[in-house]
């Protein structure tokens, strides 16, 4: 190969679409396993919590704690942000760890004129991707129940992958910095599942003693959830969503300077 | 036990006055279609050194594996310390020591555990093992390591640490799959160090390799296997001899057609090889083909004159270098 | 140098110490491989047991406000959370022993290569099997016990009963880890994983764990009864609320015939896989 038609030196913006054969490559192994998954997982919960349980809550006269609304109608946004945050998890943390340790993927980008950041955003990017298709195809799940309400609701699925988003970037610093993978064991253990069982996608916070109910609300989940359920109930709230979206987008922010500090700090040494 | 060996004595072959540890007679291995081993007749006597040497895919590994008891035979006969693998497994494994080719160490145990753990699978109490443990650690020198992870370890440690946990049993039969392979100068001399002492201390070996040097190293006797087939048997030195000239003359010449110019040297030797890179004179003095070779006017851009090695037998056997 | 020799192990043909025949229950040594391994990881055992108790305080914080008390077949009425938390022993027995089961049997078997190394000495496939499976079964009766302990504690029992629960999820964990290691040795992948999470979480919904029976269709109400959670809630629920019948009789056979089998399929096909 002559010099001529070598690689060219890096244009940055560039950098980031030449991993894009090889997010695409990954991601069309898996994908179908994951539609379908990302389908039926959430039609399994709706039937199971919002229908099965359902009856029993509606019947029970606690329309007035959840808003007014049925059961149903209540966790199935909270779910649609749950199964995003619970997807962003995993999409995040072991697959980060497996491409620093085990397959080294990350190493071999690094040998290319690809800079930790361009790597990072591309993953990122890929991620992004998983999360767009787990939000609306559970948003088409949420469709077919009849739980969601045009035109608001089409804004649950951008809001769902912010959501997604919002726990993906810190996530992503987590696995590039920790060594060993028992840390993502205790931290679903300690961190994921209390989010996904107390940041009211099943019940109100406000049924948490007080001290828990504020450290829901410090968590992104809490905020997904709410902003979530508004939309898609099209009973949005724009004060407070234009809060919720704001303080989901300063963690996505903060998370992508930490995950950038930690890939460079990993593959540089 | 005792009894066993006693009776298989009395029971071997008259020609093999010691003991015969394995016996194998037309051994035959297949997956699916796939022949590996297709017949061979082996006999290993207590107190030696024994050798398969092949290039990879000779089926030099799947024969250890029906030796170790952990792969049926597909036909023929195979004893093993007098006893039948297939029906009498954990028998024969509980008195072999086994360092299969990839290790196969507990990554999730530390140096030390590995040994302590292994050596309970055969039912030796926790004080023999812990002090056969520190035993071994100090014998394949990585007592001071003995608190570490396995994935630590370099590739040579590791392989260390793998001869130390198939002695923990006191293994009458010690098999080694490519012991060195894949280890650095360095690393491999320090094994066949080790390994040598054991075989001075009597322990019986038995080793598959493709290397020629650990094979002469090593072996008492060896058999040269080829495509799941024996096609030599022998010490080193004897198939040497049998097989090959005294010396040999290594040629390189700075042209591509390395066949031409053979063509013109077959007078000067025994024997003439061919490969991709250089030309073989095989004769009894090689410093005389290297002085006529210079004579006929032809430039090699290098000479090189040595001694006869198994791969030279190796070469002559099958047409092939073992590095195939 | 220290130690060329090897003293007396490497002694031929002189009086070697031979190795004693492993006795009836060789795989007690993989047991205490597994306990090696995992007390290195002590946090992860402890935290381990969060998780059900995690989804019992939701449920007693959060659900049982919205529902109110449940009716169960023998007409005595329980709390909301006193319905389910049994549900949560089942299926958290389940998980426990399926994580374990699949999971953590397939890394060794396909990755770590464990196994490999241990049918190398006296030890055969069946020792494997029994050995992951038992593991596996102490842990369970651990966390289950803790789980008990707290149900009481919270007073979510309400029968002498109880002291079997943590038996009964030990049933469970045992139908489960003897068929999720034998299903594991089918597995090419960890993709393939993803369809053992398509047959757990319908189980984990739908056993009359969150809400009972009645409230299905008469159809499903069937199919319902045909899956194993469903028979391990209803030992793990007869035993706290006292509601026993001999529908838990019938529930035993059917978890330990599953794990049976299993079982002997697992130590089959690990001989098979590896003693090629």
């Amino acid at each position: 190969m002559s010099t001529a038609t070598a690689s060219r030196p890096p244009a940055p913006t560039g950098l980031v679409w030449r991993q894009f054969d090889h997010w695409r490559a990954r991601w069309r192994r898996t994908w179908r396993g994951s539609a379908i998954t990302n389908f039926v997982l959430p039609v399994l919960y709706l039937l199971a919590m919002g229908v099965g349980l359902g009856a029993y809550v509606d019947s029970g006269g606690a329309r007035a704690s959840l808003g007014g609304t049925d059961y149903l109608d209540f966790i199935a946004p909270g779910l649609l942000a749950t199964a995003v945050m619970q997807n962003a998890v995993g999409a995040s943390t072991w697959p980060v760890m497996g491409a620093i340790k085990w397959d080294k993927t990350y190493h071999a980008m690094i040998a290319t004129p690809l800079r930790t950041r361009d790597i990072l955003i591309g993953n990122l990017g890929l991620i992004a991707a998983r999360l767009t298709l787990t939000a609306a195809v559970f948003w088409v799940v949420l469709v077919i129940f009849g739980v969601a309400v045009l035109p608001w609701a089409v804004l649950a699925v951008p809001a769902g992958v912010l959501v997604g988003l919002a726990h993906s970037t810190p996530l992503f610093a987590f696995a590039a910095w920790l060594e060993r993978e028992t840390g993502f064991m205790l931290f679903y253990r300690i961190g994921v599942v209390p989010m996904f069982l107390f940041s009211g996608a099943f019940f109100p916070v406000s049924q948490l003693p007080d001290p828990l109910e504020w450290l829901a609300q410090v968590m992104p989940l809490y905020h997904g959830v709410e902003l979530v359920r508004g939309l898609t109930l099209g009973t949005p709230d724009l004060l407070a969503d234009l809060g919720h979206v704001a303080y989901l987008a300063l963690w996505c922010g903060v998370g992508f300077l930490l995950a950038d500090r930690a890939l460079a700090r990993r593959l540089g040494g | 036990m005792g009894a066993q060996s006693v009776e298989q004595a009395a029971a071997g072959p008259v020609e093999a006055p010691v003991e015969a540890l394995v016996e194998a007679r037309n051994l035959r291995k297949s997956y699916g279609a796939l022949e590996a081993v297709r017949g061979i007749d082996v006999t290993v006597r207590r107190g030696e050194a024994f050798g398969f040497l092949g290039p990879n895919g000779a089926g030099k590994s799947s024969t250890m594996r029906m030796i170790a008891a952990v792969s049926p035979a597909s036909g023929g006969s195979l004893r093993v310390l007098g006893m039948d693998p297939g029906a009498e497994g954990p028998a024969i494994r509980s008195r072999l020591g086994v360092c299969p080719q990839d290790n196969t160490l507990d990554s999730e145990l530390t140096v030390r555990e590995n040994l302590l753990v292994y050596g309970r699978f055969f039912g030796l109490s926790r004080a023999e093992v812990a002090r056969r443990a520190d035993e071994l650690l100090r014998f394949v020198q990585l007592t001071d390591k003995a608190g570490s992870r396995v994935d630590d370890l370099s590739g040579g440690l590791k392989r260390r640490l793998t001869v130390a946990r198939s002695l923990i049993n006191n293994p009458e039969l010690l098999i080694l799959d490519e012991p060195t392979t894949g280890l650095d100068p360095q690393a491999r001399h320090l094994l066949w160090d080790r390994l040598f002492r054991l075989k001075q201390q009597g322990t019986t070996l038995l080793l598959t390799t493709h290397y020629m040097d650990e094979a002469e190293q090593l072996c008492d006797r060896l058999v040269i296997i080829d495509e799941g087939v024996i096609v030599a048997e022998g010490s080193p030195a004897q198939l040497i001899r049998d097989h090959s000239s005294r010396e040999v003359c290594e040629l390189r010449f700075g042209v591509d057609d390395h066949a031409g110019v053979a063509a013109r040297l077959h007078h000067l030797g025994e024997r003439v090889e061919v490969l991709p890179d250089r030309v073989l004179v095989y004769a009894e003095d090689g410093e005389a083909v290297a002085a006529a070779v210079h004579e006929m006017g032809l430039s090699a851009r290098s000479t090189l004159v040595r001694r006869s090695t198994l791969e030279d037998v190796f070469l002559r056997l099958t047409g092939r270098s073992l590095a195939d | 140098m220290t130690a060329d020799r090897v003293n007396d192990l490497i002694a031929p043909g002189a009086a070697r110490v031979v190795p004693q025949p492993l006795g009836r229950f060789a795989a007690r040594h993989l047991v205490d491989r597994n306990y090696r391994v995992y007390r290195r990881d002590w946090l992860l055992f402890i935290t381990g047991f969060l998780e059900p108790l995690l989804y019992l305080l939701s449920i007693g914080i959060g659900i049982e406000q919205l529902v109110g008390d449940f009716t169960l077949p023998n007409g005595s009425r329980v709390s909301y959370t006193e319905f389910v938390a049994p549900a949560m022993l089942a299926a958290s027995a389940m998980n426990g022993s399926l994580f374990d089961a699949t999971f953590g049997v397939f890394f060794k078997l396909k990755y770590e290569k464990v196994y490999d190394a241990v049918l190398a000495t006296p030890l055969r496939p069946v020792d494997v099997a029994v050995g992951e499976l038992v593991w596996s079964l102490v842990r369970g009766a651990l966390y289950a016990g803790a789980f008990v302990v707290v149900m009481a504690v919270l007073g979510l029992t309400s029968s002498g009963w109880t002291v079997l629960a943590p038996v009964a999820a030990v049933v469970i964990g045992y139908a489960f880890a003897g068929a999720g290691m034998a299903l594991t040795t089918w597995m090419r992948t960890w993709q393939d994983f993803d369809f053992i999470t398509l047959a757990v979480l319908p189980m984990f919904l739908f056993s009359a764990t969150f809400f009972p029976l009645d409230r299905y269709p008469d159809g499903v109400q069937w199919l319902v009864q045909l899956t194993p959670l469903y028979h391990g809630v209803v030992l793990c629920r007869g035993l706290t609320t006292g509601a026993v019948g001999v529908e838990m009789l019938i529930a035993v056979a059917y978890l330990l015939v599953m794990g049976t089998v299993g079982l002997l399929v697992a130590s089959r096909r690990i001989g098979a896989l590896l003693l090629r």
